[in-house]
């Protein structure tokens, strides 16, 4: 069986845990939730760090399964805390091949070579920890769990403890491990920014519970999930298509169509993620072909949602595809009797602005 | 001025050196054990370690003068192991010198490790490094300068102890008469320059351990 089988009910001081869900065997899954929603005290259950009930079986490997739980040092995982928590008696060099020596030589999948590249600290080798900048011990931390070949990485937070600059500076190596290395990853953050930016898969968790749980670009434009009526915003993925020099412009393929956005530096053929923000998606009954407006979409209402005073929500699929990621619009409640909107009704979606995500 | 008696110096160092070996070597699983576990045992076992810190040493040696004694149960199994009895010998003087200084080497080495916290030992878990390995690759290393402290409190304690060895080693030369018994013997007898020479030759001893433990702690602390 593939997919990663997570199942716990543990308790923690006063705090109890009880959660269960099935994620997927590749990409990201983001535990996101509030501090106190139980995310970390999830992570720390997988990785055994923490006793719990339960049971845990990843691609078909049994790591826990009621009272029998595989200790920590035999899972085959990496672990990236908060705070890097390099040996602070180790090169960085040494810190690196700690978990990489203890692996017997043919269970070893990520040549160090690799690894050190990937993450770029090949300058750091000889230095010791006391002398990196925050985001740089980061870096060796992640390239030092990468080393011990898991077959799951956990990351708890690996950007909160850093300041904006190291966060950005790390965003994009997090970004080429998603993209790289067929290493499933469970993502523990708060930020919804950052999940929107890396993750597949979300679950969210509430005061110890499962909240929901799904694809990731569902479950963000969940109306009902939404934590801020005016930020809603769906997040598509697409590729870059091409450049249209002479305009400025770049066009994305997107599951909804081709989208227009100002110039990126992206070649085509990379993959990215575009917001679109639900106050810049407006509704029309018909294609206008005389607008300034560059994307319009046919769509269908699924649901219309009243979230503030004289403001609704309205949930769209792409009429070509009833199952599609769908889009939010923050239309107001005047518009909607004007135009006779309700849910099922085919419209078009305008869309005045679009943003690269980071 | 008599031909001076280095016995009772080497002695002492021989005694010194074989107590704090053997005090590393159990106290420091013993130190790992109190500064990990959250079972019920820990504050009583932790003051029982600590007892000799507050005990006269006379009340410590009495009690092990009884039961490494000839009707003690000690005494007794040492004797149908065919060891003989222990009081009055050098091994009766180490086994009561690792019981005194017991608490200068454990609450060091206890005080280390608690300081390192969990996390250093769960991400060597997390890197593949087993109950024992993280122990010595990770707990030991940093616990650098406890197991400085803990050597030289537990050496310098032992080379000073009076009471303990009066009582279960008594003033046997080569034997167990060690540094602190011969002063004690040369000013009985009024031979006032040989315990000087004993005596200074102690402060001296005394002061630049405390000093060698001053500069190696704080170099160590400087490079972590």
């Amino acid at each position: 069986m593939t997919g990663i089988e997570v199942s716990f009910k543990a308790q923690v001081g006063g705090f109890a845990l009880t959660t269960a869900f099935v994620a997927p065997s590749r990409g990201v899954t983001a535990l996101f939730g509030h501090s106190g929603s139980g995310k970390t005290t999830l992570l720390r259950c997988v990785a055994g760090l923490q006793q719990a009930e339960g049971r845990l079986v990843v691609n078909g490997e049994v790591w826990q399964e009621g009272r029998w739980s595989m200790p920590v040092h035999r899972r085959p995982l990496g672990y990236v805390f908060q705070e890097a928590s390099l040996f602070p008696h180790l090169s960085v060099r040494r810190n690196l091949e700690y978990g990489w020596r203890r692996l017997p030589a043919a269970e070893r999948r990520v040549a160090f070579d690799e690894a050190v590249a990937l993450l770029g600290v090949e300058r750091l080798l000889s230095r010791a920890p006391s002398g990196l900048s925050g985001g740089e011990r980061q870096r060796v931390a992640i390239a030092r769990a990468l080393l011990t070949s898991p077959r799951l990485l956990l990351m708890d937070e690996p950007l909160s403890a850093l300041d904006e600059r190291s966060k950005a500076e790390i965003l994009p190596y997090l970004e080429r491990l998603h993209d790289e290395l067929a290493i499933p990853i469970f993502y523990v953050s708060h930020s919804l920014a950052e999940v929107a930016r890396l993750a597949d898969h979300i679950v969210w968790l509430e005061k110890g519970l499962l909240k929901a749980e799904g694809p990731a670009l569902d479950l963000l434009t969940r109306v009902d999930l939404t934590l801020r009526a005016g930020e809603a915003e769906a997040v598509l993925e697409g590729v870059v298509a091409r450049h249209e020099e002479a305009d400025h412009l770049t066009v994305v393929e997107t599951a909804w169509g081709e989208i227009w956005l100002q110039r990126i530096a992206h070649a085509p053929g990379h993959r990215v993620r575009v917001r679109l923000p639900a106050r810049d998606v407006s509704l029309a009954l018909e294609a206008e072909r005389q607008s300034s407006i560059l994307n319009a979409w046919p769509a269908v209402i699924e649901s219309i949602t009243a979230t503030e005073p004289g403001r609704v929500l309205v949930q769209l699929r792409p009429a070509a595809d009833p199952q599609g990621i769908p889009l939010i619009a923050r239309i107001t409640e005047r518009s909607v009797r004007q135009l006779g909107l309700m849910p099922g009704r085919a419209v078009f979606a305008r869309i005045k602005s679009v943003g690269l995500m980071n | 001025m008599a031909q001076f008696d280095w016995q009772p110096v080497w002695l002492t160092l021989q005694l010194a050196g074989t107590t704090t070996l053997l005090l590393l070597l159990v106290g420091t699983p013993f130190a790992w054990w109190l500064a990990r576990t959250r079972s019920f045992w820990k504050q009583p076992v932790g003051a029982v370690v600590a007892l000799p810190l507050v005990l006269p040493p006379t009340v410590l040696g009495f009690y092990l003068l009884l039961l490494l004694g000839p009707k003690g149960v000690v005494g007794e199994m040492t004797q149908a192991l065919g060891l003989g009895l222990l009081p009055f010998t050098f091994w009766g003087l180490v086994v009561a010198s690792v019981l005194y200084s017991m608490p200068f080497v454990v609450q060091p080495l206890q005080n280390a490790f608690e300081a390192l916290g969990d996390r250093p030992i769960e991400v060597a878990a997390t890197l593949r490094a087993s109950p024992l390995d993280r122990f010595f690759t990770v707990a030991v290393p940093l616990a650098r300068p406890g197991f400085l402290t803990a050597t030289v409190l537990g050496f310098a304690h032992t080379v000073g102890e009076f009471g303990v060895v009066l009582m279960i080693g008594g003033n046997i030369p080569g034997e167990t008469k060690v540094l602190s018994v011969a002063i004690y013997d040369y000013v009985e007898s009024l031979e006032y320059d040989q315990a000087h020479i004993l005596a200074a030759g102690m402060v001296g001893f005394s002061f630049l351990v405390l000093l060698t433990l001053h500069f190696t702690n704080r170099r160590l602390e400087v490079r972590q």
